[in-house]
């Protein structure tokens, strides 16, 4: 376990947790402020990825295609908004799981149709497509650390937003209390939209960052999605501040448990049981993580809710 | 929240209607194996067994969702431990169900218990997300097991024996020994909805607060029927890994969970009758559909946001509906 070792792994934790905050952060604001189960939020990633492709091959520039997938994605949340979404506020979180898993289903093997079951790929930018020496002996790949630090740089932007603009205050008034802010004379509704057209964009954001690094294929937003879901379960439902610590934390635990774990165990116990024990409590860790601050604190670390 | 104006839309219609419902389709189970061999169609045979199997977890999860209010996103898992005490059993040579099925309902009851702990003490969207975390945690796991085939999953050297006699080898024994487990599991839940037990859980759904107030201690009552409905779905496993002689982590994922609910929902929340109906219906889709494309999800997916949108109620729903129109003509 060298120290190179150890630095890359962390950067890559943080890579994964920023990616994670820009899934969960649209994630926790439409619970928090609609109380919206929105399921279909990781193939908006998935979909932002694959616009993203497809505009690439069409332009050939990937700030072309950055620019108008993200129009494209933010664009789609409005639309899925408006024909499904605003239709289901007032009904019960069972109705929201089972609408936006037909979303899920229809989506997820729509676009096998459009683009096929192959995994595709976008090339990366040609001026961000090296690799950095960070210290000696180790090399970091640049479009990396451009995902870390424009995750950095959304969660700055979102802060900005959220506490010192007049609509994000609305929503963190959404937040507390929905009814009351309607009451206040509050046009919810338009809020509502706003706060879910943003949430897909950021959705889409994360998928064209992440692209050039993993391969583009149906069902690529199933998982983070699930991951995104613990992170605002440990966060605190409509809390950005705990979304984001609540992201870094799930990637660094994450990566660092499936980095380290057969490592760890050996030092306890022979070789070849902790190459069989160690990947299956890696996987479990996160989840392990999540069953205990729920245990602990049963609406997560940061709660918006004065429930 | 709206829980009441569904549990107002969804409740069981009452009358003749409702208690003929389930006389009708357990008939239909009984006899279908009947019909299938005079036009020797075995296919139709394990097809209902399949809708059985589904079934069993389905009315499991409905007394969850329907009665008690807890939407368990992860109940796949259960089905999954089910089947994995068949397999993992099977692997080392020991294949009588006398020993794989208690196995498989003591597994699927202890997860069911160690996880209901913490489950239970969230409410709401907690709950739900909770429940799914506690699916991926299982299903990553099975995929990491790599004695037991990992991602591939394993096959089964042959079903599960009785005394070392390999009676579910015939399609038809094993359509009845599912049929008779269906049956016992709607019978069950039927009894527990009914009793003071389970108004206790209505009373919870409607209220939880109010409930604790007039001296009910909600939690354990809670707990007892997430550990029930996940010993009933353990019981679908263990059909289900004897059905398929296949058993995969891919049992437990979550959209397999999300299929379950998707099969409650589509029959009728809080019926029971409705969860049988709605398997079928979501079975005999995704047979029919899938004959015409392999992307049939495309359909289903926009068909299931419609049927959200507009038949709230389900199949049952949608029938009593009709004919209450019928009725004021």
């Amino acid at each position: 376990m060298s120290t190179t070792l150890l630095v890359v792994q962390i950067l890559n934790g943080l890579q994964l947790g920023v990616l994670l905050f820009l899934i969960a952060a649209g994630l926790t604001l439409v619970f928090g402020v609609m109380d919206f189960i929105n399921l279909a939020h990781g193939v908006q990633y998935m979909l932002g990825a694959y616009l993203a492709v497809a505009f690439y091959g069409l332009t050939g520039s990937f700030l072309a295609a950055l620019v108008l997938a993200l129009a494209a994605a933010l664009l789609f949340g409005l639309l899925l908004e408006f024909v499904v979404f605003r239709h289901l506020y007032d009904r019960d979180h069972l109705d929201h799981v089972i609408a936006t898993f037909g979303i899920i289903l229809f989506l997820n093997h729509g676009v096998k149709v459009v683009w096929g079951a192959a995994p595709l790929s976008l090339p990366m930018p040609e001026l961000l497509s090296g690799s950095v020496r960070l210290m000696e002996g180790l090399n970091y790949p640049v479009w990396r650390l451009v995902v870390i630090a424009s995750g950095l740089a959304v969660a700055a932007l979102l802060y900005v937003l959220v506490t010192h603009t007049r609509i994000g205050m609305l929503v963190r008034a959404g937040a507390t209390n929905a009814r009351m802010v309607s009451a206040l004379g509050v046009d919810i509704r338009r809020l509502f939209m706003i706060v879910f057209g943003f949430g897909a964009m950021l959705a889409g954001f994360a998928g064209i960052m992440i692209a050039p690094i993993l391969s583009v294929e149906p069902g690529m937003g199933d998982t983070i999605l699930i991951l995104a879901f613990v992170v605002i379960v440990i966060g605190g439902i409509g809390s950005i501040r705990g979304a984001f610590l609540a992201a870094l934390l799930i990637g660094l635990v994450d990566t660092l448990g499936r980095s380290f774990s057969v490592d760890l165990l050996r030092l306890v116990m022979a070789p070849s049981p902790a190459r069989t024990v160690g990947p299956a409590i890696a996987s479990m860790l996160i989840y392990l993580l999540m069953a205990v601050v729920l245990y602990v604190r049963p609406t997560g670390l940061f709660p918006a809710k004065g429930r | 929240m709206s829980t009441l104006t569904t549990s107002a839309t969804t409740s069981a219609p009452a009358g003749r209607f409702a208690q003929a419902l389930p006389v009708a389709i357990f008939l239909v189970f009984a006899l279908l194996p009947l019909l299938a061999m005079r036009e020797g169609n075995g296919y139709l045979v394990s097809l209902g067994a399949r809708i059985m199997i589904f079934a069993i977890a389905a009315v499991a999860l409905d007394v969850l969702v329907g009665y008690a209010g807890l939407i368990s996103f992860g109940h796949a898992a259960f089905v999954g431990f089910g089947a994995y005490a068949v397999g993992i059993l099977s692997a080392h040579g020991i294949a009588d169900a006398l020993i794989a099925l208690p196995a498989a309902l003591l597994v699927s009851a202890l997860y069911a218990f160690l996880t209901g702990i913490v489950c239970l003490r969230t409410k709401g969207v907690y709950f739900i997300m909770i429940t799914l975390a506690f699916g991926q945690m299982a299903f990553f796991t099975a995929s990491s097991l790599a004695p037991y085939g990992g991602d591939d999953g394993l096959t089964l050297a042959a079903r599960s024996t009785l005394l070392g006699a390999p009676f579910m080898q015939d399609e038809r024994a094993f359509y009845y020994l599912v049929f008779v487990c269906l049956l016992g599991s709607y019978l069950l839940c039927r009894a527990l909805v009914a009793s003071r037990f389970g108004r206790v859980l209505r009373g919870a759904k409607e209220n939880t607060v109010r409930m604790a107030a007039i001296g009910f201690d909600v939690y354990r009552f809670q707990l007892v029927a997430y550990v029930i409905t996940g010993t009933l779905a353990g019981l679908s496993g263990f059909l289900l890994a004897n059905a398929t002689e296949f058993v995969s982590p891919a049992y437990m994922s979550w959209q397999r969970s999300g299929e379950l609910i998707v099969m409650v929902l589509l029959g009728g929340v809080g019926s029971l009758n409705g969860a049988i109906i709605g398997t079928a219906a979501y079975l005999l889709t995704e047979e029919w559909l899938s004959g015409f494309t392999e992307n049939w999800k495309v359909i289903f997916g926009p068909v299931l946001v419609v049927v959200v949108l507009f038949a709230r109620g389900g199949l049952i729903g949608l029938v009593s509906e009709v004919a209450r129109r019928r009725r004021h003509d």
